[in-house]
């Protein structure tokens, strides 16, 4: 039976709901209805939207918002928080590790193909250390949860997970509109999130920065879809955003071009994926790049966050062996759980897999998006069999997992509320020390029975609260 | 401040200035067509040529009412037209949003699909709103400007920006309407000039202004004097010229360096406030006003290079 993030084991509503059940009687659907039409109306207003390509339409969509907040206690809060604190810890020190010695491999827990044959890994990186020895400043990792007790990582990102500007936005907007709301509880607040993510990146200035390192955010442009959250997070560090024309590399150091002439930069939080940054070192038909910015970093010139190559550490076929990793590197058994996962390039997985496709959700090991997965339960026979011949042509790229039960949280539907499934995604960030605000960005699949979350496939979003 | 920023607010604050212009150029044309004894044709003719889209209409074509609010509001591929104004000042805006306050963003934000969904039966039915619309648009986004950006650069290249096309409006509608203001024609044209210039008065949102400086009567060298040496009437070319020289000597202090456009700027602002109308006919109407269009020009080259626009 789903796990409904509301109500207790006996159908009851939980403790840390009641004064949200409480509200919503007291507002009624329609009021609430009204409520969300003035929210949509702020937000496409200031602008957060988010582009869809390739679907007409419009392009500056809004991501649908959900008035119903999701709510964390503090004692199920204090378990995350250490499990996810870990699981970053973890995650960096791996990255460390494979550029360098590569200890757990010779240790024969993480097999060396699956890293060095892997497209996210980086040879460019081999044998450098970046400031800090951090390699993924801001790593995303979304959690699942199944039971009321039973949370879950679907998956880790370490290379620059977006969302987390609807965190701070849809927290702004609840407050705004709904102060009595906040009256009633004790959220913990996530406002310093900007703040804490420029420490974190004047922690790791470049080692030719003598001074409080200047950082900027870089953005491939304002069409990129999630431009919005480029802006938004330079605005509220108090930092330049800057496209890649912007940029320049002299002497190994870079500079950013400004109406007083050239002005050093020393840490590049830069959202553009590693193969775009440098058509020198990375793509050479890149057009978004800056030529010599990877020399610029390797010779210490310039912090770039996250590190080229960190995405090998959040690659599907790496995510098996996390919970290793956690007791590897840092002696801990890990606090939270990995989904189960087959491995279609072990023939025992493999032959396991293909006798349960109906049941298994399947994902491509470099996809992302919720694009390219297979949802046993939901297809239909000939999809299953299409999906099985891609399988049995080339194994090592996919993996299964059970088609996990999520949690359903309420949420608002047209004539009364309704149960979705949700995800959730917390930022946690690294620079000299780990930093985590309370809360982080709760997904939810509007459409009935969907486990799909993505917003690029009909998810939505909900504040999310930590109560204190 | 990154040189792209700078260029941008200069071009937002352009575009916004652009798209009021356009606006209240058409009311003007749409005032002159019901005047007595106009011909179409030519009204809306003088419209285009100060928007200086004169090819898209074609050189001989009849411009009719039709064609007008096709080109000059609703096509997206004519720069000149109100909504690409309008959408080039919000893109301008969005590469540069940490550059703006949250209600400048909002003020180019809300609406800009609007004129997307107006064919142009419609938007002829709804001409007098859609004037209105994008003057409260461009008025929202100044007040905006004036009472929440900070006062640092930024705001200098964006008035800068905003003075220059504002001048450059001006100058050009009386580049288009000098005929109508040579003292000769005063015994040829009599009544409909008049209307001419009330009307031209009237698309500068000066016609109450100058009244209350010149009094009840229209002479050519009055509104000439009005438009071009008022350094009261902020639509006036020396009032802009001030504005200029005055944006850019505060940029030279903040970079701490001055540079040709505060030269030439300092320049066009002495020129003009040591003529007076007289001097100006002497020279020729239309001679002085290309003159300072073509100043008006290199001074825009001059800024985007001393600043190193892309």
């Amino acid at each position: 039976m789903t796990c409904s993030e509301m109500l207790g084991e006996a159908g009851d509503v939980r403790d840390c709901y009641a004064a949200v059940q409480q509200w919503v009687d007291e507002t009624g659907i329609e009021g609430l209805h009204r409520r969300l039409s003035e929210a949509e109306a702020i937000f496409r207003r200031i602008g957060i939207t988010f582009a869809v390509y390739g679907e007409g339409g419009d392009p500056e969509r809004l991501i649908p918002f959900d008035l119903l907040p999701r709510i964390f206690t503090a004692a199920e809060w204090a378990r995350l928080e250490a499990g996810i604190r870990q699981r970053a810890a973890a995650l960096n020190a791996f990255l460390l590790d494979v550029y360098n010695r590569g200890e757990i491999i010779r240790a024969g827990i993480v097999p060396g193909d699956i890293v060095y044959q892997n497209k996210a890994y980086k040879p460019e990186m081999a044998g450098f250390t970046p400031p800090g020895k951090v390699y993924s400043h801001i790593v995303g990792i979304d959690i699942v949860r199944t039971g009321l007790d039973d949370f879950m990582v679907l998956e880790d990102n370490c290379r620059t997970p977006s969302g987390v500007s609807y965190m701070l936005e849809n927290r702004e907007i609840m407050t705004r509109m709904f102060p009595e709301l906040f009256a009633r509880h004790r959220v913990a607040p996530v406002d310093d999130y900007p703040s804490q993510l420029l420490r974190s990146l004047q922690e790791v200035g470049p080692p030719a920065c003598k001074d409080v390192p200047r950082v900027v955010v870089l953005t491939p442009g304002s069409f990129n879809s999630a431009y919005y959250e480029h802006s938004y997070l330079a605005d509220l560090m108090g930092v330049e955003l800057v496209e890649p024309a912007d940029l320049f590399v002299e002497d190994g150091l870079v500079f950013m071009k400004t109406t007083r002439g050239p002005r050093r930069v020393d840490v590049i939080y830069r959202r553009i994926d590693d193969d775009f940054i440098d058509p020198l070192a990375f793509r050479a038909d890149s057009l978004l790049g800056v030529p010599g910015l990877f020399n610029a970093y390797r010779g210490g010139g310039v912090t770039l966050c996250s590190a080229p190559g960190a995405g090998i550490a959040d690659d599907k076929a790496v995510y098996v062996y996390v919970p290793e990793m956690i007791r590897f590197y840092l002696g801990e058994s890990a606090i939270l759980q990995n989904v189960p996962t087959w491995q279609c390039s072990k023939p025992d997985d493999f032959a396991h897999v293909m006798a349960h496709l109906p049941e298994l959700v399947v994902k491509e090991v470099h996809g992302s998006g919720g694009y390219g997965m297979l949802i046993g339960p939901k297809a239909t026979s000939s999809e299953i069999e299409a999906y099985a011949a891609r399988i049995r042509a080339n194994p090592s790229e996919f993996i299964a997992q059970p088609t996990l039960d999520l949690s359903a949280a309420p949420t608002l539907g047209p004539v009364g509320l309704v149960q979705r499934h949700v995800d959730f995604r917390p930022f946690c960030l690294v620079g000299k020390e780990i930093r985590l605000v309370p809360g982080g960005l709760t997904r939810v699949a509007l459409a009935e029975g969907s486990l799909v979350v993505n917003s690029s496939q009909g998810g939505g979003v909900k504040d999310t609260w930590v109560l204190r | 401040m990154l040189s792209r920023t700078a260029e941008n607010l200069f071009w937002m604050a352009r575009y916004m200035e652009r798209a009021e212009a356009t606006a209240r150029l058409l009311t003007m044309g749409q005032r002159m067509t019901i005047l007595p004894g106009a011909t179409m044709r030519d009204e809306w003719r003088s419209v285009v040529q100060v928007t200086e889209c004169e090819d898209v209409f074609g050189k001989d074509a009849i411009i009719r009412e039709a064609d007008i609010v096709e080109h000059l509001i609703l096509n997206a591929d004519n720069p000149a037209s109100i909504r690409a104004c309008l959408a080039r000042a919000r893109q301008n805006g969005k590469s540069v949003r940490t550059a703006l306050t949250q209600e400048m963003w909002e003020a180019l934000n809300e609406g800009w699909r609007k004129l997307e969904t107006y064919g142009v039966n419609d938007a002829r039915r709804e001409f007098a709103e859609i004037i209105d619309w994008v003057k409260t648009r461009a008025m929202i986004f100044r007040g905006a400007t004036e009472s929440g950006q900070l006062r640092n650069e930024g705001h200098d290249f964006l008035r800068v920006g905003g003075a220059l096309e504002r001048a450059q409006m001006t100058l050009r509608l009386l580049d288009v309407k000098y005929y109508v203001l040579l003292p000769e024609t005063e015994v040829v044209g009599g009544h409909r000039d008049h209307y001419q210039w009330t009307s031209v008065l009237h698309a500068l949102s000066g016609s109450r202004a100058y009244h209350h400086v010149y009094g009840g009567s229209y002479t050519p060298a009055q509104i000439t004097d009005f438009l071009m040496l008022n350094r009261q009437f902020p639509r006036s070319t020396l009032y802009c010229f001030d504005q200029m020289a005055y944006r850019l000597q505060r940029l030279a202090s903040w970079h701490g360096q001055r540079t040709p456009a505060n030269l030439r700027s300092e320049e066009m602002v002495e020129t003009l406030a040591q003529a007076n109308s007289g001097d100006i006919f002497r020279r020729g109407l239309h001679e002085t006003v290309q003159n300072k269009i073509v100043q008006c020009n290199a001074l825009g080259h001059e800024i985007a290079q001393a600043y190193h626009f892309g």
